[in-house]
């Protein structure tokens, strides 16, 4: 009998997992993320369009979007159209993070889509991405000017969310200075 | 208002399911023949009545009713008639109402060819399926109604998905949906045989031809949105390992150990449990699917507007009919017969490997796709599994499964002889190896991968052939079909192993900065950008450029191709339309990128070139397999009359040796 039960009781562990999935889906629309007015996590890592590192630190001081990529990932070569309107209408620089991704196919993924990133940092192991609590790509965090996370989006960012939602916290933000001529 | 009157026939068509689910059953129990009989009638009506709401909506998108939410959501007044059509299906509302449809066409196909069944088997058959429609269409009346007004009208739609309009399509959503709800069925099968507690496996038989043709669909549905995800998405692959992909992936993966199993169960009374436990689970993951893509617990491309409340109905559903199933499963599944013992070289045993590793391969992409799930639910941090895992995992677990496969039909029933076996393996091996050097000078595979892939393809092949050689020697009145279909969709399996490999050693892919004049030589052929135009669509406005393509080294064109970058009018979004140049031995892929000049925006691009060996075998392998499958549920075996319990079982006993 015991032996029967274990289909329904494997059965059960997962109707559990899933529930606690459709919670978690919930609060990605609610609390968005534990992080949200909270400082983002330290990170520094080496860039992909240019030699050296990109830090935290050097991007103290202005408010900047931080998009999860990786050239595996269909629903960034979605987003992608979206993300150049945002790099181009100059509101505030886009930070690429490619996660888990080889360089030869990102570089390859940028030349052919094109590049909208003011610059791209490469975490290779996805240390950041946990850092960050990365569900997957594409993700995409509004980093204000004090190292603040002010919000995040899970999955594709789409035209009306980046209307309605994130550019009036852009503007809403106290202190957004302009971009400093690091990047 | 003829919205409305689509609203009214949803609700008709939710009672008769509701009656469809209730009253055969009742019947069913009491003995009462009249109730019975109802089955039929009661199926016919459900089919009627959505089939009725679906004519409305996709009218009422023909016609243009902004009025609809849907419908002003899902298209708009530039959108061509057949993309109106197919944008019936292009969103959650309508593709569940589709959902709906097919399941109402299998409830009413098993009424209408069941004649071989037991009165008292069919009414449980139906009420079953009656249930997952009552509870399909509550999905849909309560969460996801599509024929929702909006108040006031907008003046013109928002457009369908871009992505979304291209004829692969128009038909993968109608094909995968037969594949992915004809999992019901054998599911169906399976719970009537536990209710009716007296185990036999006579239910078995009856299953096949339903299991193989939904598996046919569900195996040309998914080829069919590989072939989409290949030439639409502008990336060139054809597998992704997308949540979503994964969602139709995992039925099909248990639904390829379901037919093989279901043969073992048929033939030889054995694995009769397993059997069952297999039906409930294909369904079961098709629920899972279904979870995982309208709840939002997951992110895709292919992810609907997430609404949790709808992931709440699935899941209460994935509770009622999985959990139910199982549980009787627990209570019932104890009167079955008991196994009796097979030898170890036996066809019994090389069908038992094939569910092992089909079950783990199963299991192992339900690991990876809700593994996010889980370690975040476990706090071990976020993580998400990408291509890598699968790819690795899945390929392991894969070599075995196409090292046994030419084995499998080779092997007797109950007790095989291991010389025998071991004679029949070399002599295919030697063929085998006469085909790869055949191949091999033909195909010209780059790399190790491409040689070991050719090599297990000419294995396959061999196999296939060798086992319909057998059997017309030994046979008097030549071969059934279902041994042809078992033969072909076994080649299929090959040229796809051969294609997968091909294209994965051998694809030759450069990024290039183009001018208009200019030329680019990219594997075996010369690649002349002439010019560069914008073109006016219906819906659209495109810059095209036109590439004009010839060997390297000759003058000859071999194809002029015409690559899109389109910028639709609705909504602003930006496609990439690539131009391939079909070949049964090669694809050459172009595909525009960026404007690389911006004062002069329309001379130079950057180009991306591909040429991907032996693609075509992907797909083409596994139309193979659907038309093997198809023509093995069409065997007449499976229509013969009612046939007793008795003649079955002598059946089993007099053909033991021959078939599967």
């Amino acid at each position: 009998m015991l032996k029967r039960l274990l289909p329904v009781m494997v059965f059960l562990a997962l109707c559990v997992l899933l529930f606690a999935g459709l919670r978690m889906a919930d609060d990605k629309d609610l609390i968005p993320s534990p992080l949200i007015n909270k400082p983002a996590p330290a990170y520094n890592l080496p860039r992909l369009d240019a030699d050296g590192m990109l830090g935290h630190a050097d991007m103290l001081g202005q408010a900047y979007l931080l998009n999860v990529w990786a050239s595996w990932c269909p629903g960034c070569r979605v987003e992608h159209e979206q993300i150049t309107r945002i790099a181009d209408s100059g509101v505030l620089p886009v930070i690429g993070l490619n996660y888990k991704d080889a360089e030869a196919d990102a570089q390859r993924w940028l030349n052919h889509f094109g590049n909208p990133y003011s610059a791209i940092i490469v975490d290779l192991n996805g240390k950041t991405g946990i850092d960050f609590g990365v569900y997957g790509a594409p993700e995409t965090f509004l980093i204000d000017a004090d190292g603040v996370v002010r919000y995040k989006q899970v999955g594709i960012l789409d035209q009306r969310t980046w209307e309605t939602e994130m550019l009036p916290l852009i503007q809403s933000l106290p202190d957004q200075r302009q971009p400093q001529p690091a990047l | 208002m003829l919205a409305e009157l689509g609203q009214v026939t949803l609700v008709l068509a939710l009672l008769l399911a509701l009656l469809l689910a209730i009253l055969p059953l009742w019947g069913s129990y009491n003995n009462n023949q009249q109730l019975q009989l109802l089955s039929r009638p009661l199926s016919y009506g459900v089919l009627g009545f959505i089939g009725l709401a679906f004519v409305l909506l996709t009218s009422a998108f023909i016609s243009q009713d902004f009025s609809l939410q849907y419908v002003a959501q899902n298209s708009n007044s530039l959108l061509p008639v057949h993309y109106r059509i197919s944008a019936v299906w292009g969103g959650h509302e309508g593709s569940l109402l589709l959902w709906c449809l097919v399941l109402a066409f299998w409830i009413a196909a098993v009424a209408r060819f069941s004649n071989a069944l037991p009165l008292q088997f069919l009414a449980r058959v139906s009420a079953v399926l009656g249930m997952v429609a009552a509870a399909f269409l509550l999905f849909v009346l309560f969460t996801s109604n599509p024929f929702g007004r909006l108040l006031p009208m907008p003046v013109d739609g928002a457009d369908l998905n871009p992505l979304l309009q291209d004829p692969g399509l128009i038909i993968h959503p109608p094909i995968l949906y037969m594949g992915y709800v004809g999992m019901a069925v054998p599911f169906a099968f399976a719970i009537a045989a536990l209710l009716g507690g007296r185990m036999e496996t006579t239910w078995v038989r009856w299953c096949r031809p339903w299991t193989l043709s939904a598996w046919a669909f569900l195996t040309g549905g998914i080829a069919l949105g590989s072939w989409w995800a290949y030439y639409e998405l502008g990336w060139g692959g054809w597998w992704f390992w997308d949540p979503v992909e994964n969602a139709s992936f995992m039925p099909w993966l248990i639904g390829t150990a379901l037919v093989h199993s279901l043969a073992v169960t048929e033939k030889r009374k054995v694995f009769q449990n397993w059997t069952l436990l297999l039906a409930i689970t294909a369904f079961s993951l098709s629920l899972l699917g279904t979870f995982l893509v309208r709840s939002g617990a997951l992110t895709s491309v292919h992810a609907f507007a997430s609404d949790p409340t709808r992931g709440i109905f699935v899941l209460a559903m994935l509770g009622f009919f999985c959990g139910g199933a199982l549980t009787l499963f627990a209570l019932r599944a104890h009167t079955l017969k008991p196994e009796s013992a097979i030898g170890l070289y036996s066809r019994e045993t090389m069908l038992l490997l094939n569910n092992v590793f089909f079950a783990a391969a199963t299991g192992m992409v339900l690991l990876g796709t809700l593994y996010p799930l889980l370690a975040d639910a476990l706090d071990l941090g976020k993580i998400s599994v990408g291509p890598p895992y699968f790819g690795l995992l899945f390929t392991l677990l894969m070599v075995p499964v196409v090292l046994l496969i030419p084995l499998g039909p080779m092997t007797r029933w109950r007790q095989g002889d291991w010389s025998e076996i071991k004679a029949q393996a070399r002599n295919m091996a030697l063929a085998a190896a006469g085909l790869l050097l055949l191949l091999g000078l033909l195909l010209n595979p780059g790399g190790v991968r491409g040689w070991f892939g050719v090599a297990a393809g000419a294995w396959l092949m061999v196999g296939s052939g060798w086992y319909l050689l057998q059997h017309v020697r030994r046979q008097i009145g030549g071969l059934r079909r279902w041994q042809i279909g078992m033969a072909m969709a076994h080649f299929g399996v090959g040229v796809f192993v051969i294609g997968v490999s091909m294209v994965e050693s051998g694809q030759i892919q450069k990024d290039l900065r183009m001018q208009v004049g200019d030329t680019a030589t990219v594997g075996q052929h010369d690649y002349h950008f002439i010019a560069s135009r914008n073109v006016q669509g219906p819906n659209y406005l495109a810059a095209r450029g036109v590439f004009e393509v010839s060997r390297s080294g000759s003058d000859d064109i071999i194809a002029v191709m015409q690559p899109e970058k389109r910028r639709y009018a609705a909504g602003g979004s930006i496609m990439t339309d690539a131009a391939i140049d079909p070949g049964l031995t090669r694809d050459l892929y172009v595909a525009l990128g960026e404007p690389l000049d911006d004062a002069n925006p329309a001379q130079i691009w950057s180009v991306r070139i591909y040429t991907k060996p032996f693609v075509r075998w992907i797909w083409g392998g596994a139309i193979l397999i659907v038309l093997g499958a198809l023509l093995a549920a069409s065997d007449r075996r499976y229509r013969k009359e009612s046939v007793s319990v008795e003649q079955l079982a002598r059946g089993r006993s007099a053909g033991a040796t021959s078939s599967a």
